[in-house]
């Protein structure tokens, strides 16, 4: 495909409101009292009163309400499954009506933010204490910008050569450029963060010495590689795992990319949509989506599957593949059909049947990091191989450990991550300065930790005359 | 990695405590006297949630008045809920000892809030002196005279009876300055020719400020069907106090009027009418007044819409630099002058931005219509070029006469903008035209009748 009509192809799927359309859509916001779409968020932003800011044309104190519950907001604005979460507790629903656009409001004031290059946090006088944070993705940048704010010391290992984990290298360029989470996490390390990208922890540094040189460590460790399939020909060329497949496009010129003809998608959770839709912008005309039990158990989103449909990507349900062909590249994979009978996935006999393809994306799930998780003496996994945590503190039971992220909830959304960073954050403080408290110009998003449904309020009782 | 440098945010500190008229409070925003201010709760609340003071609801004389059922009446405007409120609902319906007795509680555990008590009772001198003394008893910060509700009360000498004649609202002022120890403000209605008048009439009286403005006259609406006004006491109704949103402009002007007028140059100012947001109150501070009052936005969402007020209007202070609500209090009212003292030679022209234009025309029918015949469109003409373009408003300069309408009703931001056109010609006033035997203007615009 020629630049020009690739380029158009990874086009934002989700434009920017115009600075009209914002506040006509700010102005339509109810501003609920006690708003479930503030519950709905697992970062807990005052959504109304964010959007309300908007309306009043105070967009730097907007961008400020959803920072401060949330330094990935910028990111989250863009990659937040909002239908699952703010947008799908609007109360317009109940209403039958459009639900508010917050995802593209939270949008407006932070690009709004970030457009006027203002640094919205500042780093808190040194309190003496060093922590690392093993992972710069959104968890651990989340960790690193409330840990700068109380005054620790903070060094990010990154193993990748940029910051951002998945909302860098993870997330369809449509929906999110590369350039958007490099700019999030600047903001963080702008706030004199120390970084050293290309670090493996446990191979180039041990987690013994970061537990010498530290005084605690947050593990934002993510996720593995992607699982294997186990069957024959799994080695062939031609064959990628989804995330590489991704991260691949992502640093590439798009139209230097081999589009290739078929593309056979294993999997149909969100990050395969991702693949496949990806692979239809490549220019790629025959796109497949297989998995082994029917649309109706697909785990990736109902408006992700959409955007599938909208690409003309073809969906085989009900099959599993048994064996991947070819000499050296792969030329095509064998299915059988399945048959779920309660849950249980049966093979049916005689039922195989081979699809010519050149390109094989696995997209059937990540691997818990457990190899790399054992070298920290006395962690703790659950059986599922997720880092074990106290769930108030997020602190592991290697006491100086914290945890959060992918490695905790066995793979979430990004605004999982940035919570837990934020959890943490407080975490650490506790755990390093017992018995005391941060200054009080940390009681905004210390509130938003743990929000407690909000109480009934309770009327000011006056003596009895 | 970071190669990216960012500007520190503006947070050098600054001071939004206010004084009006003597009476402090931490901030310029005070719950207006109505019902969010009816009982020490609602107020005690409203402190916790950032609000800087309250004007208690009104106290009069017991036995308490008895109100209607059915109070309230709102009109929206396209999808804008509660444009305009009106309400019926008299003074407060509580006897007046458990007013004065939640106002010495509330005073106690909020000393730095400004708690103001709103006063109403028959313009005798004895009735004003005896409210008067048992209320500053409590401790309150300072006395409001209501003058201003123009339904129910006004109807037996009270309120805006009162308001409306400037001899009155002298006399009562006078004799609650006999006695008050604290500041008072006289609060005036809009109901009215000319505010100044009762201004200067409270002024002669000492008082020490003026609130304004009360609610106007309206009636909301007639039901169709029924034939009953739209909001009814079982099909009849009364007019009543009308506020929010859409009174806003009414009540910047006259607080301008009494900020500009030499005769109350000793008179603080506490702005009311229509202030839903921080900007809104900026500009009335701007003005002139030293505290704003909110009622409608409040009834509208809560008490919390004060955060956004203190946030927006502490953010716009820190980029404008000042440092102190002082520093701006009044700062626009040189800018207000009489149409007389406006330049004439000043020369505005439309510009539309072709790029942002979507060719909805409606710069083109206002102007067509009802303005002044200047917006031109190819396919009227009958010109040929870009057919996409047909539709594409263009504005004839050399007509222009830089009226707004085109840009007022155009929907895309900053797509029509006014610019500035240099004419060559030195300022000239009306004034100085009269003054100068109506020669010496060069026409910086097309008359009609040219």
């Amino acid at each position: 495909m020629n630049p020009a009509a690739t380029a158009k192809a990874f086009q934002e799927i989700t434009p920017p409101l115009k600075t009209e359309e914002a506040y006509q859509e700010a102005n339509r916001c109810l501003y609920c009292y006690d708003a479930p779409c503030i519950q709905a968020c697992p970062t807990h932003i005052d959504v109304p009163r964010f959007i309300k800011q908007i309306a009043s044309r105070n967009t730097i104190g907007s961008a400020m309400t959803i920072l401060e519950a949330n330094p990935m907001g910028h990111s989250c604005a863009r990659v937040c499954p909002v239908e699952a979460l703010c947008e799908g507790a609007c109360v317009y629903w109940a209403w039958q009506q459009k639900p508010i656009q917050i995802g593209r409001l939270q949008r407006h004031a932070t690009d709004f933010l970030h457009s006027k290059r203002l640094q919205p946090f500042e780093a808190g006088p040194d309190n003496g204490k060093k922590v690392a944070i093993v992972g710069a993705g959104p968890a651990g940048l989340s960790c690193a910008t409330y840990l700068r704010r109380l005054g620790f010391a903070v060094t990010l290992f990154e193993a990748k050569p940029k910051p951002g984990g998945l909302n860098t290298y993870g997330i369809a360029e449509y929906k999110m450029t590369q350039e958007t989470s490099l700019d999030e996490a600047a903001w963080a390390l702008d706030l004199g963060v120390e970084i050293r990208c290309g670090t493996r922890v446990g191979e180039d540094i041990s987690f013994d010495r970061l537990e010498k040189e530290f005084d605690a460590v947050f593990l934002g460790v993510g996720l593995g590689a992607t699982e294997t399939l186990g069957i024959a020909g799994e080695g062939l060329h031609g064959i990628h795992e989804a995330l590489q497949f991704i991260e691949y496009i992502k640093n590439h010129e798009f139209s230097q990319i081999p589009p290739g003809k078929t593309t056979i998608c294993i999997g149909a959770g969100n990050t395969a949509v991702d693949v496949v839709t990806q692979a239809k912008r490549l220019g790629t005309p025959r796109v497949v989506m297989a998995y082994r039990r029917g649309p109706e158990e697909m785990p990736a989103y109902d408006y992700e599957y959409e955007l599938a449909k909208a690409d003309a990507v073809e969906f085989l349900w009900n099959v599993t593949p048994v064996a991947i062909l070819g000499k050296t590249r792969v030329e095509a994979v064998r299915f059988a059909k399945t048959h779920s009978l309660k849950g249980k996935l049966t093979l049916l006999p005689r039922s195989e049947f081979d699809i010519p393809c050149d390109r094989v994306v696995k997209a059937i799930g990540q691997k818990k990091r457990r190899d790399l998780l054992s070298l920290v003496a006395d962690l703790e996994l659950d059986a599922k191989g997720r880092v074990r945590v106290d769930p108030v503190s997020l602190e592991t039971t290697n006491p100086r450990f914290f945890a959060g992220g992918d490695a905790v909830n066995g793979g979430s959304e990004v605004v999982n991550a940035a919570a837990d960073g934020k959890r943490a954050a407080l975490g650490i403080f506790r755990y390093l300065f017992p018995g005391s408290q941060p200054n009080p110009e940390h009681a905004a998003w210390i509130d938003t930790i743990e929000p407690t449904p909000k109480k009934p309020e309770t009327p000011h009782v006056l003596a009895k005359v | 990695m970071s190669s990216q440098k960012f500007k520190k945010l503006n947070k050098i500190p600054v001071d939004l405590s206010a004084n009006c008229a003597g009476i402090e409070s931490p901030n310029p925003f005070w719950l207006a006297s109505a019902p969010p201010t009816n009982s020490a709760d609602q107020v005690m609340r409203a402190f916790d949630a950032g609000w800087g003071g309250a004007v208690w609801k009104t106290m009069g004389e017991d036995p308490p008045v008895i109100n209607t059922t059915s109070r309230y009446g709102a009109i929206d405007i396209g999808g804008c809920k509660m444009a305009g409120l009106n309400n019926i609902e008299l003074i407060t319906d509580r006897p007046l000892e458990d007013n004065l007795r939640e106002i010495r509680e509330v005073k106690r555990r909020y000393p730095k809030h400004a708690v103001v008590a709103s006063l109403m009772v028959p313009c005798e001198r004895k009735n004003w002196h005896d409210i008067v003394r048992r209320t500053e008893d409590t401790g309150c910060d300072g006395l409001e005279l209501n003058f201003g509700c123009p339904h129910g009360m006004s109807e037996r000498g009270m309120g805006s009876a009162v308001g409306q004649v400037p001899e009155y609202v002298e006399q009562v002022v006078g004799y609650v300055k006999e006695i008050a120890q604290t500041p008072v403000l006289a609060k005036l209605t809009p109901n009215i020719t000319d505010i100044r008048y009762p201004a200067r009439a409270a002024q002669r009286a000492k008082a020490d400020g003026v609130s304004l403005i009360n609610t106007i006259n309206s009636v909301m609406g007639i039901d169709l069907d029924t034939l009953s006004p739209r909001f009814s006491v079982g099909g009849k109704g009364a007019h009543g106090g009308y506020c929010g949103p859409a009174v806003k402009p009414i009540g910047l002007h006259m607080v301008s009027q009494i900020a500009t007028d030499p005769e109350c140059k000793k008179l603080a100012i506490s702005g009311i009418g229509g202030i839903s947001t921080w900007s809104d109150a900026a500009e009335y501070l701007l003005l002139g007044a030293c505290s704003v009052q909110v009622c409608t936005a409040v009834m509208h969402y809560g008490f919390r819409v004060v955060e956004d007020m203190l946030d927006g209007l502490t953010r716009w202070m820190q980029e404008k630099g000042f440092q102190k609500t002082e520093d701006f209090i009044g700062k626009a009212t040189p800018n207000l002058v009489d149409w007389k003292k406006l330049n004439l030679h000043q020369k505005t022209v439309a510009k539309i931005h072709p790029e942002k234009c979507i060719q909805c025309d409606l710069c083109y029918v206002a102007c067509n219509d009802t303005a002044h015949q200047c917006i031109v469109r190819p396919i009227d003409l009958g010109t040929d070029g870009d057919p996409k373009n047909l539709r594409l408003p263009k504005v004839l300069e050399e007509l222009c006469v830089g009226c707004n309408l085109c840009a007022l009703v155009c929907p895309v931001e900053k797509c029509i903008t006014m610019e500035t056109v240099e004419t060559g010609h030195p300022p000239l006033t009306w004034e100085e035209y009269v003054a100068k035997g109506m020669t010496g203007y060069g026409e910086v615009y097309k008359r009609f009748h040219d």
